[in-house]
Parts: C-alpha cells; sequence; structure tokens
C-alpha cells in the first residue's frame, strides 16, 4: 500500500516536465484544430458521402452503359435516334451559349462600369432562372408560343414553329442557363472597376478597341469559365426542354430526354450510353473547370496592389 | 498649352463636387491641387482629363472648348492613382499602348514604336524592366510605367491622380524628387493631385488650395505657407494652433482674458486665432500674450514639442527650440512672433 503510494508520487515527481511539455502542446494543437478522433471522422464522412452520392452514380453509369459490351455501346450510340438527339443537343448547346455569351457580357458590362436606377433589381432579375423551377421556365414558353398563347395565333398565321421544334428548346435552355456568363462576369468587372478602360481612352483608344484590346483579355478566364458552364447546363438540361419539346423521336428530343424515354421502354444499354456521354461532358467540364479557377485566382493576384 | 476653367459646377446627387471653381494654368507651370478627401481636387483633373463631365462651366485649352471633344480626342496624359496599369501586358506593350492604337494614318511603324518606347523607358530609368508584367513590379515601379505610358502619346497636358498616395514614405520622397526634375525636362504643363501638404510645397510651383468644392487660395509654396488667405488654409498647411477668440473694441480676448495683440483692423466679432506651432515665444510667466502651465514634453529631434493648458482654458501644442528645457508643471508665458486673425 505505502509502496504503490510513494511510486505514484515518485512517478508524478519524475515525469512532472514531461507531462507539463505533453499539455502545452496538446493545448497549442487544441488552438489550432480538432482532436484527432474528430477529424478523422470528419473526413471519414466526406469521403463516405462523397463516395457513396457522387462517385458510385457515375461508376455505375459507365458499368451499365458498358454491360452488354463495347459493341452494343457503340452501337447503341449510332442508333439514328441516338445520333439525333445528340444532334440537337450539340445544335441546342451552340446556340444557347452564343446568345447568354452576348447577353451575358452585356449585361455584366451594364451593371459593373455603369450607374443606373434600377440596378439592383436588374442584378436580381438576373438570378431569376435559377430560382424558377425549370419545369416552370418552360410552361413560360408554352404560354407565350402555343397555340393558345399570347402569340400563338400570330405564329400560326406566319407559319412560325416555336413550341416543339428547335427555337423552342433553344429559348428554354437560354433561358435557363441565362445567368451564368453574367454571374461569372458581374464580380470580375466590377472588381476590375473601369480605370484601365479610361486608361486606355485617355490613350487615344476608339471604343473597340478599348474593349478588344483591354476589357476582353482582362475577363477571358472569366468568359470561358462562364461559358462552361452554360453549356454544361445547357446540354443536360431536362425539366423546361421537356415541356417545350413535344418528344417527337428523332426530332425533338435531347439526350436527356432520350435517356428517360429509353429507361422507360428498358433499353438500359441505350439509355445509360447516352448517360455515359453526359457524365463524360461533367467530367469535362470538371477538369476544365479547375484548371479556369487556376488562371482566375492568378488574375486576381496580379489585381492586387 | 494653357488651361483655363471658369465657373466648374459638378453635383453629385445633392453634394456638390465643384461649385464654381475658376483656374488659369499657364504653359509650362507644375501645379498641385491640395485639399482634404472630398475637396472636389480629384473631380477637377477628371474633368480635365475628360473623364468626367461638369453639369455647367467652361475648361479651355489655349483658349479652345476642350468640353466639346472627348478624352480620346484631348490628347491629355493621366497618371492613376492605382496606375491602372493593363494587366496582362508587358511592361513594354503598356507603353507602347498609345502608339499602337493610332488610327491607321498617323501609326508610327514597329520600328519607330521600339524605339520611342525604349526611349521612354529610359527616361524613367526602368528599360531593364520593358518584359516584365506589371504584377512584378513593385508600387514605384508601377508608377513610374504609368508616367512613361502616358508620356507615349506626346500629351499637351500631364494630369496625375495622387501620384504617390499608394506608395510608402521613402519611395513617396524619391519620387517627387524625380518628378520635378523630370517636369523641368520635358516641361508639360502638368497638374497632379494630392491631399499632401508636404508633397505639393515641395514638388509644384504653384499651389490651388482646395475645400467642398470651392478654391481657397492660389499662391506660390510660400505664399500659401506664409499669408494663407483664409482660416481653412491656415490650419490644412502647416502645423497650427488655432484658438476662438473674441474682437471687440480693439481688444482681443482669449476667454475673459484680454490679449496683448495689436487688433487694428479687425471686425468685431468671435473670430479665429492662428499662430505656428513655431511662432510660439516661450518666456517667463507673466511675459507674454499668453499665459499656461505645461502638460507634457517630448523631443523631436531639434524641437521640443510642448503641451501647454493655457489659463483660457485651451490646451495648446507648441514646438520649442531645446536651448530651455521645458518641464512639465512649469508655469510659462507665450508671445507670438507671427500671428493672424480671421472672422468667424
Amino acid at each position: 500500500m505505502t509502496m504503490q503510494i510513494a511510486d505514484t508520487v515518485s512517478l508524478s515527481a519524475s515525469d512532472a516536465k514531461a507531462r507539463e511539455k505533453a499539455r502545452a502542446a496538446a493545448a497549442r494543437d487544441s488552438l489550432r484544430t480538432e482532436p484527432p478522433a474528430v477529424r478523422i471522422a470528419i473526413i471519414t464522412l466526406a469521403v463516405l458521402f462523397l463516395s457513396v452520392f457522387v462517385v458510385l452514380p457515375l461508376v455505375v453509369v459507365f458499368a451499365q452503359a458498358f454491360s452488354k459490351g463495347v459493341l452494343a455501346y457503340f452501337a447503341a450510340l449510332a442508333e439514328p435516334e441516338a445520333m439525333a438527339a445528340i444532334k440537337l443537343t450539340l445544335i441546342v448547346a451552340a446556340i444557347s451559349v452564343g446568345l447568354n455569351l452576348v447577353f451575358g457580357l452585356v449585361a455584366a458590362w451594364a451593371i459593373a462600369k455603369f450607374e443606373f436606377p434600377g440596378k439592383t433589381f436588374l442584378i436580381t432579375l438576373i438570378d431569376l432562372p435559377f430560382s424558377v423551377s425549370p419545369v416552370i421556365s418552360g410552361l413560360v414558353f408554352v404560354l407565350l408560343f402555343g397555340a393558345q398563347g399570347y402569340f400563338g395565333s400570330w405564329l400560326r398565321d406566319h407559319d412560325i414553329q416555336i413550341l416543339f421544334a428547335v427555337p423552342g428548346i433553344a429559348l428554354a435552355t437560354t433561358f435557363v442557363t441565362f445567368p451564368f456568363v453574367a454571374r461569372a462576369l458581374i464580380p470580375l468587372m466590377q472588381e476590375q472597376g473601369t480605370q484601365e478602360e479610361e486608361a486606355a481612352i485617355s490613350l487615344g483608344a476608339s471604343g473597340l478597341q478599348t474593349f478588344f484590346r483591354v476589357t476582353l483579355p482582362n475577363i477571358k478566364w472569366g468568359v470561358l469559365y462562364g461559358v462552361l458552364l452554360c453549356n454544361a447546363r445547357a446540354m443536360g438540361e431536362f425539366g423546361a426542354v421537356s415541356v417545350v419539346s413535344g418528344h417527337i423521336r428523332g426530332e425533338t428530343n435531347t439526350m436527356p430526354l432520350l435517356v428517360e424515354i429509353l429507361y422507360n421502354e428498358y433499353q438500359f444499354v441505350a439509355a445509360f450510353a447516352i448517360a455515359s456521354l453526359l457524365a463524360m461532358l461533367a467530367l469535362i467540364t470538371l477538369i476544365a473547370k479547375t484548371v479556369l479557377e487556376r488562371h482566375l485566382d492568378e488574375g486576381q493576384d496580379v489585381n492586387d496592389h | 498649352m494653357t488651361i483655363e476653367v471658369k465657373n466648374l459646377v459638378k453635383k453629385f446627387g445633392s453634394f456638390a463636387a465643384l461649385d464654381g471653381v475658376d483656374l488659369k494654368v499657364d504653359n509650362g507651370e507644375l501645379l498641385a491641387l491640395l485639399g482634404p478627401s472630398g475637396s472636389g481636387k480629384t473631380t477637377l483633373l477628371r474633368i480635365i482629363a475628360g473623364l468626367d463631365w461638369p453639369d455647367s462651366g467652361e475648361v479651355s485649352f489655349n483658349g479652345e472648348d476642350a468640353l466639346a471633344q472627348g478624352a480620346r480626342e484631348r490628347h491629355v496624359g493621366f497618371v492613376f492613382q492605382h496606375y491602372a496599369l493593363f494587366r496582362h501586358m508587358s511592361v513594354f506593350e503598356n507603353v507602347a499602348f498609345g502608339l499602337r492604337v493610332q488610327p491607321r494614318a498617323v501609326r508610327k511603324d514597329e520600328a519607330t514604336i521600339r524605339a520611342r518606347v525604349k526611349e521612354l523607358l529610359d527616361l524613367v530609368q526602368l528599360d531593364w524592366l520593358a518584359d516584365r508584367y506589371p504584377s512584378q513590379l513593385s508600387g514605384g515601379q508601377r508608377q513610374r510605367i504609368a508616367l512613361a505610358r502616358a508620356l507615349a502619346i506626346e500629351p499637351r497636358i500631364l494630369l496625375l491622380d495622387e501620384p504617390f498616395g499608394a506608395l510608402d514614405a521613402k519611395v513617396r520622397k524619391e519620387l517627387r524628387r524625380w518628378l520635378r526634375s523630370l517636369h523641368h525636362e520635358i516641361n508639360v504643363t502638368s497638374i497632379f493631385v494630392t491631399h499632401d501638404q508636404e508633397e505639393a510645397l515641395e514638388v509644384a510651383n504653384r499651389v490651388v488650395v482646395m475645400d467642398k468644392g470651392r478654391i481657397e487660395q492660389i499662391g506660390s509654396p510660400d505664399d500659401v505657407y506664409e499669408s494663407p488667405a483664409t482660416a481653412f488654409v491656415h490650419g490644412f498647411i502647416g502645423e497650427s494652433i488655432e484658438l476662438p477668440v473674441q474682437v471687440d473694441g480693439g481688444v482681443i480676448r482669449l476667454g475673459d482674458r484680454p490679449l496683448q495683440l495689436a487688433a487694428e483692423g479687425l471686425a468685431p466679432g468671435a473670430s479665429k486665432l492662428f499662430v505656428r506651432r513655431h511662432d510660439m515665444l516661450v518666456g517667463p510667466a507673466g511675459s507674454g500674450a499668453f499665459e499656461g502651465a505645461v502638460q507634457h514634453v517630448r523631443n523631436f529631434g531639434p524641437v521640443q514639442r510642448a503641451e501647454v493648458a493655457l489659463s483660457g482654458g485651451e490646451t495648446i501644442e507648441i514646438d520649442a527650440p531645446r536651448d530651455k528645457e521645458l518641464r512639465a508643471g512649469d508655469t510659462i508665458g507665450l508671445n507670438p512672433r507671427r500671428y493672424r486673425i480671421f472672422a468667424g
């Protein structure tokens, strides 16, 4: 008994310094970060969640697409219906990205470089397509251009087809993807201010020279970033397009619409083959986005004075 | 190139940035616009450059209406406070920009442009930085490149907005001296804006002091320092002691205490008495116009700065030579060597 007590006392005495040190180190550690157990738990949780909800579906898509072999995969993609959907998707994406590039540039320019009444309202309005359900976006166009819509009879009289045709799909897609380019550019242009443009003009540059030699090079990475995200969404849009497309096979089905149709018809290989193309697009977008973000950060560094 | 500004008014909402400004700048001058922030000096500079437009008033260069021209046609070199260098272009291309965007009819060939840029980079002593990008330069280097870029178009007028505002004190001093000698060399009519009185007094040959959108005084650096025209100028330039006094019946009073100072020609009523800190002469108690107790003394090189509580109730700071040491608790007499009194 006495021995034991003595032991403890001598132990604590000899170890006092070391323990003090350890406690100090632990205190320093706890200032910096959580205990290791918590850290490991959080990281595991995040990785697990990502694996189950993001990586696994991606793997499943490709596994399903190739489940009957590579030949079946390519045969499914070579189907005229599939080819038509891919073509239509590319056309629609090209139109809506093109339009949004111009609109986005103009809107960002107006908001970042000028002061005018209603500016805050305009900024809010730009976000509208993000906050409204895509199905409603599609319905708006049905209300406008449908047979019973505001412009319906006029369009019929002039024999112009908007709904259930390429123009309608392009319009709906453009509406839904409008914010991307503007959103990418507004903060960038606001941060850069107008001084470089003013400098260019005072040095004798015309408006066009100023735009192409000063403004555009300064925002080019932002433009590419916006276009990239805009394109990804344009190709993948389902809701709005579904409402205005009419699902005419081989004519007004985009890739996402065709995936759904094929899936409902139990053509899993074909459905997932096309889905795999969309997944690939997502991966490419992701990589390009990472690269672009690095460039954007560099651009910001240049700016600090 | 002479510049003439007549009755310029510019409002931002209800705030009058410029409230009736008249100014004449002679050919080859180096003029400073000096004032606190919000005094309208930058607005005036931007209007002269064509980057802003007045609500009313006239601006003319050599008698020609400048407001009829845009910034592009005015041929004015502008140097921005934050340099506004083109961040995606090399130093060389930044300087060459003004030459490259000229209309094709008058644009020089590549060899001439290169020679001219080289010459300008030599002028600002930074030819070795030609291939760098703005982000790789120090603040002082960026500012000199911005100046070279503005000079490339052979401007009729050179305008500089707080040219040294974003630089640290040491670099600022160097660049000041350098700017003055550069101006001597190229002799372009130049205006620079600053809120730093030392900078204005050291660099410019004429100083325009502005406050609240109006010009308070125009004069040589000596003029504005030695004979300030208004209370604002006296308070703004140099370190001044400001005391509220009452003038009546030929007597100046601080509180209840009559001061033994000449009051001829002064309008009766509440006034402000201004004395430079170093113009307050220290004497024994009972010997001067003022009387006070030393509260606190600090030494600054050749002078000692003393906080003195005057018997009228005000506390002032004076700069006295260090031959007679002051100590906290001393009662001293103070006599202003020079002073000015402004009504109001």
